[in-house]
């Protein structure tokens, strides 16, 4: 069967790796998808160099998923070209399927299957073949620290084993791209730091890598390159450090005692911000962006010992992936996620 | 490999999981292999004696076959349904194997465990007084035409999987259809029984021109059955048309739903 379906080597040669300098592994232009009178997708652009990684970021409902879908082929874009490992997605859909691995927001395993079966059921459907299949099968188990698990059925996984497995399901063919809508989603932090360094080594062996996440932090720790997407538009694109720039300045940060001490350095920063405050009344923090470093926090302190108030902490820090997201969007990352998903009008537990 | 074989091949993956999947779950399992017993044994004792019908569980096994194998091709949509809702389909999707895999391998393995349960049902109607009264060969082609139309069935029950996507609404949806469908026929009762329209219904539906047929295949037609209607006299091609009539339909409307399904 390999002889009908060549699959795409992983490592890339010298020649290949310059063809693929020429042509992005995934290149998306003016891509638009609507649900009746909604907008889910209002034309985004995108170009993830063979070989990086690029995280898709934003709320739920930006359109990341609808956005991913149309990459992966399981939806047809209403507007726009879109072309993965050099193949286009509306013309030779079954070609891209070839050339990509996919895991999805929820672990698509089956759960009455043993993780063996279902990393060899997908082995076979990618036409491995019997022997490959079951060999790939259980190099993947081992990568992905399940041997142990291998035999037992899927149903009996924690929720970080059965995201392994699901990751595991969308390397058994050794795509050229990979692509993870929200892979850490749903996950406690301690599996969600395993995850992120799996990832992290899995894209050093040079495989493409475009995930979505709501996670500032993880966008930050894992991608090359972030375009932050809302309302199904590309509002920011660049490195990490590159939107901080973009946002520019420093941030005093202040964190007071007292309920009512929170509104007295609301008074004392304002006198020196430059921009908008950031309030969190519950955390009793206050911080504001200012132009000049370390002089401007001397002058907050002394002002607020001058009213009275000694703050439990007070520091100067760079803008973080949150101060991005309020910047850009007027509303911080936590507020703007969980919004209503346009994006998902029907079906229940079934990704978008 | 040729198209043809992709397509096979990919959908005996699909069947062997779906087999698998089938032993994981004892519950279903049991279900599956216990209930045509309880259902023979029900219909065969507690109606038995009410019922004017001489050998009344011989009357009854083939109509209890018919019944069953229905219910079972509606597994295949609980399980579509079951997939859709799971994100397995999406996964599916995803992959390079022919589109038409998932339903041609699902309806196959259901295909299987109908044999399966065909034959349990078949020992227990020995044991309760049932007598195939013909040769073996229409034996074989009883059961085949039993088993023909339920795979046709299980086409329209894959592709009401799809539209309804979770197994409880479509359990509830077939329990309400599959009964009256099933009950409405020569199955249990002599068709004179029922009341006028009800009666015109019960002669044309295709159950009971399956039953009708099976029962002709086994040699078990009480005497003095009265075939009114063409659909009756004619029973083996007219429940032959319906089956070609329903592939016909569902197996393209099927397919392209399933293209569509996850394409949302």
């Amino acid at each position: 069967m390999s002889e009908v379906f060549p699959r795409v080597p992983v490592m890339a040669t010298a020649s290949t790796a310059a063809a693929r300098a020429v042509s992005p592994a995934v290149e998306a232009r003016g891509l638009v998808k609507r649900y009746g009178d909604v907008t889910a997708v209002a034309g985004v652009d995108l170009t993830v160099p063979a070989g990086t990684v690029l995280a898709l970021l934003g709320p739920n409902g930006a359109g990341k998923t609808t956005t991913v879908r149309m990459l992966t082929t399981l939806l047809v874009p209403d507007e726009g070209t879109a072309t993965v490992a050099g193949v286009d997605v509306v013309a030779d859909p079954r070609e891209v399927r070839r050339r990509i691995g996919l895991s999805g927001q929820y672990a698509a395993v089956d759960e009455n299957l043993t993780g063996f079966e279902n990393l060899d059921m997908v082995g076979r459907l990618y036409h491995l073949g019997r022997k490959r299949s079951r060999e790939r099968a259980w190099e993947l188990l081992e990568q992905f620290d399940l041997t142990d698990a291998a035999k037992r059925v899927a149903k009996t996984y924690s929720g970080g084993m059965r995201r392994r497995l699901d990751l595991a399901g969308a390397l058994v063919a050794e795509p050229p791209v990979l692509v993870l809508d929200e892979p850490t989603t749903g996950l406690d932090p301690r599996s969600r730091n395993d995850m992120w360094e799996l990832l992290t080594r899995m894209v050093g062996g040079g495989t493409t890598l475009l995930l979505t996440t709501q996670y500032l932090e993880e966008a930050e720790r894992l991608a090359d390159d972030i375009v932050v997407i809302d309302h199904g538009r590309v509002i920011a694109r660049g490195t990490a450090d590159e939107l901080k720039t973009q946002v520019g300045g420093q941030r005093v940060e202040v964190v007071v005692a007292t309920d009512g001490d929170v509104d007295a350095a609301v008074a004392v920063l304002h006198e020196v911000a430059v921009g908008e405050l950031q309030v969190e009344r519950r955390a009793r923090r206050v911080t504001a962006p200012v132009t000049s470093g370390t002089q401007v926090l001397v002058q907050v302190l002394q002002r607020l010992g001058e009213v009275g108030i000694v703050p439990l902490d007070a520091g100067l820090r760079r803008p973080t992936m949150d101060d991005v997201f309020l910047t850009l969007t007027g509303k911080p990352a936590d507020e703007v996620a969980g919004v209503d998903e346009p994006a998902r009008p029907v079906g229940e537990g079934v990704r978008p | 490999m040729s198209a043809v074989g992709v397509v096979l091949a990919d959908s005996s993956v699909i069947a062997k999981r779906n087999m698998l999947k089938i032993t994981r779950i004892p519950d279903l399992l049991v279900g599956t292999l216990i209930s045509p017993i309880m259902f023979i044994l029900l219909f065969g004792y507690v109606f038995g004696g009410a019922i004017d019908v001489p050998n009344y569980r011989e009357f009854i096994v083939p109509g209890i076959f018919a019944q069953t194998v229905i219910f079972g091709a509606t597994i295949t949509g609980a399980g579509i349904a079951d997939d859709m809702q799971k994100g397995i389909i999406e996964r599916f999707r995803s992959l390079p194997m022919a589109q038409s895999a998932v339903l041609v391998g699902r309806t196959a393995s259901d295909v299987v465990l109908n044999v399966i349960v065909t034959v349990i049902m078949s020992l227990t109607g020995l044991v309760i007084g049932w007598r195939i009264r013909t040769s073996f060969l229409d034996a074989v082609v009883g059961f085949a035409l039993l088993l023909l139309f339920a795979y046709a069935l299980s086409w329209v029950m894959g592709l009401l999987g799809l539209l309804i996507r979770t197994p409880e609404a479509f359990n509830n949806l077939t329990f309400l259809t599959i009964f009256p469908l099933t009950f409405i026929t020569n199955a249990f009762v002599p068709l004179e029984t029922f009341p006028g329209p009800l009666q015109t219904i019960a002669q044309w539906n295709p159950v009971s021109t399956l039953v009708q047929a099976a029962r002709e295949r086994f040699g078990n037609v009480p005497p003095g059955t009265e075939l009114g209607t063409w659909s009756l006299q004619n029973s083996e091609l007219y429940t032959l048309l319906w089956i070609v009539v329903i592939l016909a339909v569902f197996v393209p409307l099927a397919t392209r739903q399933y293209r569509r399904a996850a394409a949302r």
